[in-house]
């Protein structure tokens, strides 16, 4: 039995207990030091990451290669970064409790065990301890009627679409004899998939649409960003959305790479609908996070179209788009969450008026994010863009790319419009003081955006490694 | 005599599982039929689940059940904590009042 293998889940778990257990000793609330032993564990965990080994362990359910490192690494930065900008927020905010920076560790935990998941279990079990997580800390604000409404409408889709997943996973267990990710893709492979294998797909493919929020399974999104606090809506933007795409790709392209003609077509759909629903419906939004919920939908559709592909490119293109939108999706919820005046948090649109001259350091970052995620070049969102557009125009999905840049011109006009609020429009009373830790946030981030073009060898080197080692 | 076979296993399986999809998606009444159609649901799963297992002569269905049972009661109790600080904010727990937020 080789658990070692499994050293990263199995240490950050453990530190998550005793991080529990003394979280709860002192009297007085421990939020900062337990976050600060938080954001410790995640550290140790990725350079575990880094110096993990390749197999599979427990016998076959857990699988680590250079693509759960790729996604691994990205989840661990997102998600300990997103726990540096809850830090001031949730104390001002009166939500300065320590176990939120537990509940984060617990939900990144699962979202490691996904990404390893080499057994429809594992996949199951991962996936439930990040959902259960997640559902708690949506409705972190107990004593805000939004906030525990978006937890509801969170848990009760989210359990909906945990038994899509599970109704589908019973099916493939039954038509196809095994839940082994490898036996499943001989299985498939040699004797060609009967009616029942297909309909559980379809079912299970339905459970990981609602987690990375894809058109049709995308409702909850809007409503669950914005009652959120915001830096958990931050959270929820990121990392968890690299995980369960990283599991889409894993499952797709695995054991059921012989159904690629089947569940493509799925994919497509949901892509196409996303990229559509993501440009339009975001048009109309006065709340950014709102904004923000359809602007994720949106970059899902354009993750999706690497997908769709399905070839080495196509992949490449996912992996390298997701790095890219963690980053500056990083970068803009760190300028939502400095939004504070006399002390209140805002979330409109128009709170952003004439930051240009209130705090241009600020408004040139949150500049350079929305001209990012417009994919505008040189900056970062538009080789993300570049990857899987060119994936698509290679492989002759002329539709898809066509759908993909009429799009992304629509969406272009409501990243711009936020860049001329800040700009054009008269302030309104400049914003609080902000806490030195979201300045080094924002500025990383942004220099990263700003600054990839310089550097996208290392990045896509390192997802072409991660691709040939799903696919191989 | 008519013998129970794994197509009767599934067909209960599937009538659970709508009855669970309907009892979410028609209810109008209140949160905790959503929560009893959701367990609804994963029984419906792990019946399937069973029934394959004893088919194929083959354990790992009946481990699967065995941790959905432990996930459901986790999801449960969550489920339960949450409904109950929606009512303390709302004092009402129809699922037509859940409509604060929408846009």
């Amino acid at each position: 039995m080789n658990w070692t293998l499994a050293l990263p889940e199995i240490a950050l778990a453990l530190a998550g207990l005793v991080i529990l257990l003394v979280g709860v000793v002192p009297k007085r609330e421990t939020f900062f030091p337990v976050s600060m032993g938080v954001i410790g564990a995640l550290v140790i965990a990725a350079v575990l990451v880094l110096g993990q080994g390749e197999g599979t362990a427990f016998v076959g359910q857990y699988v680590s290669d250079a693509f759960s490192r790729f996604a691994k690494v990205l989840i661990l930065l997102g998600a300990a970064l997103t726990l540096l900008l809850s830090l001031d927020w949730n104390v001002k905010q009166g939500l300065g409790r320590f176990e939120y920076a537990v509940l984060m560790l617990f939900s990144t935990v699962g979202m490691m065990v996904m990404v390893s998941a080499n057994d429809l279990m594992t996949l199951y079990v991962g996936l439930e301890l990040l959902s259960l997580s997640l559902y708690v800390i949506a409705a972190f604000d107990r004593d805000n009627a939004r906030s525990a409404e978006a937890g509801l409408k969170y848990f009760v889709l989210g359990a909906l679409a945990s038994g899509l997943l599970l109704y589908g996973a019973s099916l493939v267990y039954g038509f196809a004899g095994t839940t082994n990710f490898d036996r499943l893709a001989d299985a498939l492979s040699m004797g060609g998939a009967g009616t029942g294998v297909v309909v559980g797909l379809v079912f299970v493919l339905a459970g990981l649409a609602f987690k990375i929020s894809a058109v049709p399974f995308h409702m909850w999104t809007p409503d669950v960003y914005e009652g959120a606090p915001t830096p958990v809506t931050a959270f929820f933007a990121t990392a968890p959305k690299v995980a369960a795409i990283a599991l889409l790709m894993r499952v797709l392209a695995g054991p059921f790479g012989d159904l690629a003609a089947q569940w493509g077509q799925v994919i497509w759909v949901c892509s196409v609908g996303s990229m559509i629903l993501g440009a339009f419906a975001a048009l109309g939004q006065r709340n950014i996070k709102r904004l923000m919920a359809y602007s994720s939908i949106g970059h899902v559709g354009y993750a999706l179209m690497g997908l769709t592909v399905a070839d080495e490119t196509g992949l490449r293109g996912v992996l390298v788009y997701m790095a890219i939108y963690v980053v500056m999706n990083i970068g803009t919820f760190a300028v939502l969450v400095a939004m504070r005046r006399n002390g209140r948090a805002l979330e409109g649109i128009d709170d952003l008026a004439g930051l240009g001259r209130t705090d241009p350091g600020m408004a040139l970052w949150m500049a350079i994010f929305m001209f990012s995620m417009a994919g505008i070049p040189p900056l970062a969102g538009f080789f993300g863009k570049l990857y899987v557009f060119l994936a698509a125009v290679q492989a002759g999905y002329w539709v898809l790319a066509a759908v993909g840049v009429v799009t992304s011109v629509v969406a272009s006009f409501y990243y711009l419009r936020i860049v001329k609020v800040m700009y054009f429009d008269a302030p309104e009373g400049a914003l609080d003081a902000r806490p030195a830790g979201l300045t080094v946030v924002m500025a990383a981030s942004g220099l990263a955006t700003l600054l990839f073009f310089l550097f996208p060898a290392a990045v896509i080197q390192a997802a072409q490694v991660a691709v040939s080692a799903l696919a191989g | 005599m008519l013998a129970v076979g794994l197509a009767h296993y599934l067909t209960v399986g599937a009538i659970l599982f709508t009855l669970g999809l309907l009892g979410i998606f028609l209810n109008r009444k209140n949160i905790i039929v959503i929560l009893m159609s959701i367990e609804l649901i994963l029984l419906s799963v792990s019946l399937n689940l069973v029934a394959f297992s004893a088919r194929l002569g083959d354990l790992t269905g009946q481990v699967f059940s065995m941790l959905i049972l432990t996930v459901a009661a986790a999801e449960a109790a969550i489920g339960l904590a949450i409904v109950v600080i929606y009512f303390r904010n709302r004092g009402t727990i129809e699922v037509e009042d859940i409509s604060t937020l929408k846009g």
